[in-house]
């Protein structure tokens, strides 16, 4: 059997806290509705009116003490889950105090940035987190709103612009998580993905030390006409590549694109062939999405595709 | 009390039908509550046959991963659109469609207090639902937003085209129209109900009806105002929900849900009121804890005042504000469980007879039990955290509002259909339609519970093969197409009805208010006489003089 992900695969403690009040109410729910089915099953089955029965039954108006305990059961289940609800927050949502992030995701219209204040790397879609770590995500938005969401990792939350939010995030077991955005955010709401990728401590540093690297741009063959054409087919007005002028943050970081598993957040697998159908036309894998198509030959895209996949 | 007392003289004088008067015009120009009622459930029915379509449309696109059925624009179009036409432009005018023709008979009345402003409040409607859906002529089509519409994304820099624009005018209209029926609805039930109707005799739809009105009244202006804020955003450059010009995102949210929890009640409490009428005649017993009843839609409606945050806990609001909307909105769970607990008593020692109208109010308590059940869960702010934005919330909202209101709006169809039409619908066909939808709500909905656990999200137009996601989605698919079926026989059934229908009786199913005293249908004026009201169940103690219903039900 594949394994089913979400509610039924916890990967942090906070998911897991999370998980088990859900089953836990889901208990309680198929318990009560248990006894109204079986109720209303037993009424069906005793109570039917007969086909030639035209007496009427016992006029019964109510019972005062039957409405006080059925109002009263209620309250002291509510008690309960409130009681609940309240102990598994301070679990999964304590206070921050001064804390600093760790990562600050920003979204836009349909991607992911990722921020490191303390070490400075900038990147797209794909997370890297050390694993076994409480981190603290700062969740904000360039544009609409939009909802960090990695189902087996902890709660959703909304990137909303001109107001901050924060989150608790970690990874018990090392592992690639997937995510999406949660909250409609216009025609491509739907490939706006994200990749948790947990490693440990040591494979997370030298993530960082690589992200951290400034390639040298080709100034020479394939790859040297793509740098080129990186520079003056409207790339960089939206694009960084560090090392180089482009240094716009509209669309993705590319510097380290080489890296990433998927392209366009998600929507394909990251390869030279998938890079060179992604830059004939983006609008045919991610129809709406801001990169237009550039409408680029045959050789200008061998060569760009060259440059990105080059930079080391 | 063997004396028998005439309590009716013998000679009814013979009246107008509404037949003599037929013509469009007659239609058209009328002013009348029954003529107006019937229009309102005449065009709830085209709307929720084109929200139904934009449905199905929506699940063939899903029924299978990376489908490739219609484009993401279109996609986004269709839920935005399903979502208003089935709020705006199907349950809400049919229960207060239904409110319009029923009140007044039930309470014994010539009219509704104001006749004029009641056809107001229909053609508003009207107009409201051609301007929505004009915008499908508009060059990029129509708002595709979202129903909720959250700003900054249907505000000028994202959105475009027009179609917003036409989604809040649309809507603008048909709030102005809710809140003139509401006032009218409040009006009529306080002062003209006949001699001897005291609030404590109120049939309980009435009273559903009263607190609906009540909510509509109180907050349809809130989110009136807000459209009114969008379209000055839109049209000329205010920046009330633009955080980029000093507005703020959160404030639409506020506005909307301000407005719109309470409206998930404005759209369920008069289907308790339908709940509420037709168990009682079907068992063949006095509702239970008519008080309980009654006391307990007043709480709801209260407590929905107090609850829209609930819908954003993961906005970031802070741990105390979510744990204040947490736990008012389980408070709502109790006196809903009052409810369902008295239908269910109600049921037990009756001798229920099992005809199309109890069928879907049986199920109905099933169904509505669910959503509440996961609605309690929702209310709990980490599983919300969890299931938010995800399909286990649209499992959760159908459930309420189709297992909940449509299928109380199909057990009053059948109920009231013979009152209003002077034919009974087919019982045959009745219970294919029973059945089928059934079947088809519980296959499309059901498993939805479970791809939003797992994690699929809401409002996207395709999804990656994870486990079990295409197959789950293909049942759901399956389930909105045996629905499509069921609406089809029902469609069929009301035609056939209208045509070929046995005739209908007065009183069809020897039921106990005021609204079976008349013919069927009613005369224009309604009434020649009404009948003295000594009880909460006037027909009952006419019938039987020597069993009165009071002074026994004053207990509850």
């Amino acid at each position: 059997m594949e394994k089913l992900g979400g509610i039924f695969n916890p990967s942090s403690p906070e998911m897991e806290a999370m998980a088990d009040l859900t089953y836990y109410v889901i208990a309680i729910s198929i318990g009560i509705l248990a006894i109204i089915v079986v109720a209303v099953a037993y009424i069906i089955i005793r109570y039917r009116k007969g086909s030639k029965d035209s007496s009427e039954p016992y006029q019964n108006f109510g019972d005062l003490r039957l409405e006080i305990v059925w109002t009263l059961i209620p309250v002291a289940i509510i008690a309960v889950l409130f009681q609940l609800t309240c102990s598994t927050m301070k679990t999964i949502d304590p206070p921050i105090g001064n804390e600093e992030p760790d990562i600050v995701v920003i979204g836009h219209q349909w991607w992911w940035e990722f921020y490191y204040p303390k070490s400075g790397v900038l990147t797209a879609n794909e997370m890297h987190i050390p694993v076994g770590k409480k981190l603290l995500l700062r969740i904000e938005s360039i544009d609409v709103i939009h909802d960090f969401w990695v189902p087996e990792l902890g709660p959703k939350i909304d990137a909303i612009p001109g107001h901050t939010n924060h989150l608790w995030m970690g990874a018990s077991e090392p592992g690639v998580y997937l995510g999406a955005c949660a909250e409609f955010c216009g025609t491509q709401h739907a490939n706006m993905r994200i990749r948790v990728i947990a490693e440990t401590e040591e494979e997370f540093n030298e993530w960082q030390k690589q992200e951290l690297v400034v390639p040298r741009t080709p100034r020479s063959g394939i790859a040297g006409k793509g740098a080129e054409l990186f520079q003056t087919k409207a790339c960089m007005n939206c694009h960084t590549i560090k090392g180089t002028p482009a240094a716009a943050r509209i669309g993705p970081d590319l510097t380290h694109l080489n890296k990433r598993q998927t392209i366009g957040a998600g929507v394909l697998t990251n390869s030279p062939e998938n890079l060179t159908k992604w830059l004939y036309n983006p609008q045919k894998y991610k129809q709406g999405s801001l990169m237009p198509n550039m409408k680029l030959s045959d050789s200008e895209v061998e060569a760009i595709v060259a440059y990105l996949e080059g930079l080391k | 009390m063997s004396m028998k007392i005439p309590l009716v003289p013998e000679n009814l004088k013979p009246l107008p039908r509404l037949k003599e008067n037929e013509g469009m015009l007659s239609w058209v120009a009328s002013v009348d509550h029954k003529q107006i009622g019937i229009m309102y459930l005449i065009s709830t029915l085209v709307f929720f046959i084109i929200g139904g379509l934009e449905a199905l449309v929506i699940r063939i696109q899903l029924a299978q991963p990376e489908f490739d059925f219609i484009s993401p624009e279109v996609y986004n179009q269709m839920f935005t659109m399903h979502g208003t036409t089935m709020i705006f432009f199907v349950v809400m005018p049919f229960l207060i469609g239904l409110g319009v023709y029923l009140v007044p008979l039930m309470i014994g009345a010539r009219d509704m207090a104001f006749p004029r402003l009641n056809a107001l409040s229909f053609w508003l409607v009207i107009f409201g639902g051609i301007l929505l859906y004009y915008s499908f002529l508009t060059q990029s089509g129509p708002s595709e937003v979202g129903w909720f519409a959250y700003a900054p994304l249907s505000e000028k820099p994202f959105s475009l085209n027009k179609g917003p624009t036409y989604w809040a005018l649309g809507l603008l209209a048909t709030g102005i129209s809710s809140v003139a029926s509401g006032l009218n609805n409040i009006v009529t039930i306080l002062t003209m109900r006949a001699k001897g109707m005291t609030m404590r005799r109120l049939p309980l739809f009435v009273w559903m009806i009263l607190v609906t009105s009540f909510l509509l009244v109180f907050v349809i202006p809130i989110i009136a105002s807000a459209f009114a804020m969008m379209l000055l955003d839109r049209l000329l450059e205010a920046t009330f929900f633009t955080p980029a010009h000093g507005g703020s995102a959160i404030l639409w949210q506020h506005f909307f849900w301000g407005f719109g929890h309470p409206e998930v009640y404005i759209l369920v409490l008069p289907a308790f009121g339908i709940i509420s009428e037709v168990i009682p005649v079907f068992s063949r017993k006095p509702i239970f804890g008519y008080s309980f009843v009654a006391g307990s839609t007043v709480a709801i409606g209260l407590l929905s005042l107090g609850v829209w945050a609930h819908h954003m806990f993961a906005v970031g609001l802070g741990n105390v504000a979510n744990l204040y909307f947490s736990l008012a909105s389980m408070l709502i769970a109790i006196p809903t469980g009052v409810k369902v607990l008295n239908w269910v008593a109600t049921m037990w020692g009756g001798k229920i007879w099992f005809a199309t109208p109890m069928l879907f109010a049986t199920a109905f308590i099933i169904e509505f039990v669910i959503a509440g059940l996961t609605g309690v869960a929702v209310a709990s702010v980490p599983i919300d955290w969890v299931v938010t934005d995800s399909y286990f919330v649209v499992a959760h909202f159908h459930y309420a509002l189709f297992g909940g209101s449509l299928f109380a709006i199909f057990a009053g169809i059948y109920y009231w259909f013979p009152k209003m039409t002077g034919r009974m619908m087919s019982e045959t066909l009745g219970k294919w339609h029973f059945w089928l939808t059934v079947i088809g709500f519980n296959m499309t909905f059901f498993i939805q519970h479970f791809l939003g656990v797992m994690g699929m999200p809401r409002r996207t137009y395709t999804y990656h093969d994870f486990p079990y996601w295409g197959s789950m989605n293909l049942i759901s698919t399956i389930g909105a197409i045996i629905l499509a079926l069921s609406v089809i026989v029902f469609a069929w059934n009301i035609r056939r009805s209208l045509k070929h229908g046995e005739k209908a009786p007065d009183n069809p199913w020897n039921a106990w208010t005021l609204e079976w005293y008349t013919t069927s249908p009613p005369a224009v004026h309604n009434f020649d006489l009404v009948p003295p009201v000594r009880g909460r169940r006037p027909l009952w103690d006419l019938a039987h003089p020597d069993q009165l219903d009071e002074p026994n039900s004053k207990v509850v």
